[in-house]
């Protein structure tokens, strides 16, 4: 069967979909000898022992190809010293009919989305490796063993290495059905092992996307319409004509230009001063007022998608003690990710090759195919190592971008670079969006009521309109949906979202929605309690009595974080927990506000119940880099937009967190062994909310509004 | 022609003298261990030693070097893992995605070099480079082991 490019990329769209983003890995084979046999299709045993296992999701900097080889080599019994990692090319995935599944990384899901067949395949790799070593000695499987890559023959104690059947079993039939392990007889699986992929990174070989080269290569500065949804009018490419190194001033697509030249420097310095006509298509007045006004109107009006309804919050509301309600918002957000957007592309007339930093290859194949037109057979797609990805991505402007380019080229490879202000000021952006909650208390201080209205912008409308369900994007309920909603022990609840979308493209960032919802929900909940005069603690611990998990992991992180305990003297602490991409997260914060109105954070204690926990060394990477991913968006950064583009450029301007904000941070790992939760984004949701009820504690200052940049934090 | 020193090696490159060294080591001379992050000073993905003292070399014109001795990521060791700073961002598992290592390593063995024993206070003031995946806590535990071992 040979799907057509439509079906191909319906296929890895679904995927991606359902998981989050759409996105992929690398390919980089570390240097394994091309003697290996491949045992299945997961991995490739080499006479020397050495293990290659292929990973097809992406790898950018989660970690996840050394979790994934790790639940290959343990199902595998391999030895683990002798693990090395190959990246899936998407074109082979294609070739061989999809056989290693879904490539798009995002959703948190790369573990936990291919756990079963990535640990059938090393399952399958050993007993086919045993069943190689019984045929060469005459006795049954059954008598036989297997441990760190060495087969026994039980009863007589003889011994064969891995490396030294592994051509015989590559010829064995593969079996249809293996008996994966049971927790407790893992050996791999949950050990904290270094990852694999950290040599190159230290001594600066590991080529990124952007270092590719290749002879005859040419360099490009890109720029697209300022406003979005503008048009390129025209260009004057005479008047850079003579620049250092130029050779063409292109157009691509109706929306953008770009300077070819023999090094990406002369390119975008040209670049800077070609004169462009563009046509702004109305949108050129668009400005931050006036979207946070149109975003604003939806938190009352009369028509809204339901995320969860659980009895009737408005009679509860209206026949409580007391209403309390209060208005948050949170800004549209760039990824910001290290390695700026970059493709290379070289285009044949017939075929095309791209090497790109890509969160779903599959997509990226498909996206080149669809740009050069040519047939999916005819496409390479070459993965690297993302340098960060976050969910930006798993967008495919890039691949688009540069084959219409090499297109224009035909024989020269071309690589296409945004500068950081390109990539700040063409991003598809964390979506804005605003919350207003309104509760009821009774007599006693007990919750009764809890109205949860979102306003703001859907990442599905402007994606993939066609998966909206029946007009609402229930991604837009994540942390606050049926499923993964903490608070069920509310008698009357309801949680609804008002479609508004802008002109702003927007897209996956990392935790997606889940920021923005726990934001809302947990500092309401603080706000609640405080209201009625309860702890913060204890105030959650009864309306989290249907949610076990949650509550588990709140209590886990208050033990260890001494909830309730004396603090230095003007050092507060704030709570916040939370359940999104499978996993129960919480997180308590300690901070400190001087009366001038700056902000310490001097230590965070993150608790994560990830159901299984593959390598806790790593989730520890994953919490505390999630941590300074989300208090960059808490403390300093925002995008804004005037005359209908991004205001904001380079670092300079869009602000992130640097080692001087980061507080120590204390993680609590606590898997229940019952689940597979995802780990690189579950925790980033409460980093925001624990410091905010932390600046309450301390100020008496509620900040409803993100982020905390230029905002008075004096005590009040 | 301008003259450069760069891990030892001369390397001469026909070049307008205010090109950013940067782009030269980049896009003239093939080494791509020094990262471009953002061109303005800000991000310090593209960290390199110019006798001895770390600099954002994006905002570094080729013309101002003169006969400064340059190093680089690939310059810091032989082997590429040997300097007490690598070592420690070995021990610590510090990399995510890596892009922005190269230019946090030439930072800390400046730093190392200029303060032997740093404090966090040290660090908080000499490692301002961006890392977007947040790996600072195991950077400052590297740089505590190295300084340690130094």
């Amino acid at each position: 069967m040979q799907l057509d490019r439509r079906q191909f990329t319906a296929a890895a769209l679904a995927g991606a979909f359902s998981l989050g983003w759409r996105f992929p890995a690398q390919a980089q084979a570390p240097g394994a000898p091309a003697t290996g046999a491949e045992i299945g299709i997961w991995a490739v045993v080499h006479p020397d022992d050495s293990i290659v296992v292929r990973i097809a999701r992406s790898e950018m900097g989660q970690g996840t190809s050394t979790g994934l080889a790790q639940l290959v080599a343990d199902e595998m019994d391999a030895d683990w010293k002798f693990v090395r990692l190959e990246f899936v090319a998407p074109h082979d995935n294609l070739a061989r009919k999809r056989a290693w599944g879904d490539m798009s990384t995002g959703g948190s899901r790369g573990l936990r989305g291919s756990v079963d067949y990535v640990r059938k395949g090393g399952a399958v790799a050993r007993a086919m490796l045993v069943q190689a070593a019984a045929v060469r000695w005459g006795v049954p499987a059954a008598d036989c063993g297997a441990s760190a890559s060495v087969i026994t023959h039980t009863p007589s104690g003889r011994t064969l290495r891995y490396g030294e059947v592994a051509a015989a079993a590559a010829k064995l039939p593969v079996p249809a059905e293996v008996t994966l392990k049971t927790p407790a007889q893992w050996t791999i699986i949950g050990k904290s092992v270094k990852r694999l992929d950290t040599l190159p990174k230290v001594s600066g070989k590991l080529q990124y996307a952007l270092d590719v080269t290749m002879p005859g290569m040419l360099n490009a500065a890109i720029a697209q319409s300022p406003v979005f949804g503008g048009k390129l009018v025209s260009f004057d490419g005479k008047a850079i004509a003579g620049m250092s190194g130029v050779r063409h001033v292109l157009a691509i697509g109706d929306n953008a230009v770009a300077v070819v030249a023999d090094k990406f420097y002369q390119a975008k310095t040209a670049l800077a001063k070609l004169p462009v006509v563009w046509d702004e298509r109305g949108n050129g007045n668009v400005d931050s007022a006036a979207i946070a006004m149109f975003v604003a109107e939806g938190l009352s009006a009369a028509q809204a998608g339901t995320g969860l309804k659980q009895g009737d919050a408005a009679r509860a509301i209206a026949g409580a003690t007391r209403k309390i309600e209060s208005v948050y918002g949170t800004p549209f957000l760039a990824h910001a990710t290290m390695e700026p957007m970059n493709c290379t592309a070289l285009y044949t007339g017939d075929a095309v090759e791209v090497w790109a930093a890509t969160q779903n290859g599959e997509g990226t194949l498909a996206a080149a195919s669809e740009a050069a037109g040519v047939p999916l057979a005819k496409v390479k797609v070459h993965k690297t190592t993302l340098g960060g990805g976050f969910g930006r991505r798993g967008n495919q402007d890039s691949t688009r971008y540069a084959v219409l380019l090499a297109k224009q080229i035909p024989g020269v490879p071309v690589k296409l670079i945004w500068t950081r202000e390109e990539d700040t000021q063409h991003d598809f952006y964390r979506p804005i969006t605003q919350c207003r909650l309104t509760a009821g208390l009774d007599a006693a201080g007990n919750l009764t009521g809890f109205h949860m209205r979102i306003s703001g912008q859907s990442i599905m409308a402007f994606a993939s309109p066609a998966t909206l369900e029946n007009g609402v994007d229930p991604r837009m309920f994540q942390s606050a949906n049926a499923e993964e909603f903490g608070y069920h022990a509310i008698p009357d609840l309801l949680i609804e979202h008002a479609m508004r979308n802008t002109h702003v493209p927007v897209g996956p960032w990392r935790g997606v929605n889940t920021n923005q919802n726990a934001v809302y929900i947990e500092c309401f909940i603080d706000e609640l309690a405080h209201a009625a005069g309860k702890d913060p603690v204890a105030f959650r611990r009864p309306l989290l009595a249907k949610n076990p998990k949650n509550l588990a992991v709140l209590e886990a992180v208050a033990a260890k974080a001494g909830w309730g305990t004396k603090l230095p003297p003007g050092v507060f602490r704030g709570i916040a927990q939370n359940h999104g991409y499978g996993s129960y997260v919480a997180c308590v914060a300690e901070v400190s506000v001087s009366a001038k109105g700056e902000l310490k954070i001097h230590r965070m204690v993150a608790g994560t119940n990830p159901g299984h926990a593959v390598n806790p060394q790593l989730i520890d990477a994953q919490i505390d880099g999630s941590f300074v991913y989300g208090l960059s968006a808490l403390l300093y950064s925002e995008i804004t937009i005037a005359k209908g583009r991004v205001t904001e450029g380079n670092f300079d301007t869009y602000q992130v967190a640097r080692m001087a904000d980061m507080p120590k941070v204390e993680t609590v790992v606590v898997p229940t062994g019952d689940f597979w939760g995802g780990v690189g984004e579950p925790t980033i949701a409460v980093a925001a909310p624990a410091v905010l009820n932390a600046i309450f504690a301390a100020t008496g200052r509620r900040i409803r509004h993100l982020p905390l940049k230029d905002q008075d934090l004096r005590p009040a | 022609m301008i003259t450069l020193l760069i891990n030892g090696q001369n390397h001469s490159v026909d070049v307008d003298p205010e090109t950013p060294l940067l782009w030269v080591i980049r896009e003239w001379l093939g080494m791509t261990g020094t990262k471009f992050g953002c061109g303005i000073a800000q991000c310090g993905a593209c960290s390199v030693h110019i006798d001895g003292a770390v600099m954002r070399s994006c905002s570094v014109s080729v013309g101002s070097v003169g006969a400064g001795k340059i190093t680089t990521i690939e310059g810091l060791s032989a082997d590429g893992q040997s300097h007490p700073v690598q070592r420690a961002w070995l021990a610590h598992d510090v990399p995510q995605c890596g892009y922005c290592q190269s230019g946090q390593i030439m930072a800390a063995a400046a730093l190392l070099k200029e303060t032997p024993k740093p404090t966090d206070a040290d660090i908080d003031a000499a490692m301002t480079n961006i890392c977007r995946c947040g790996t600072y806590n195991r950077i400052r535990a590297a740089i505590h082991t190295a300084a340690g071992e130094a």
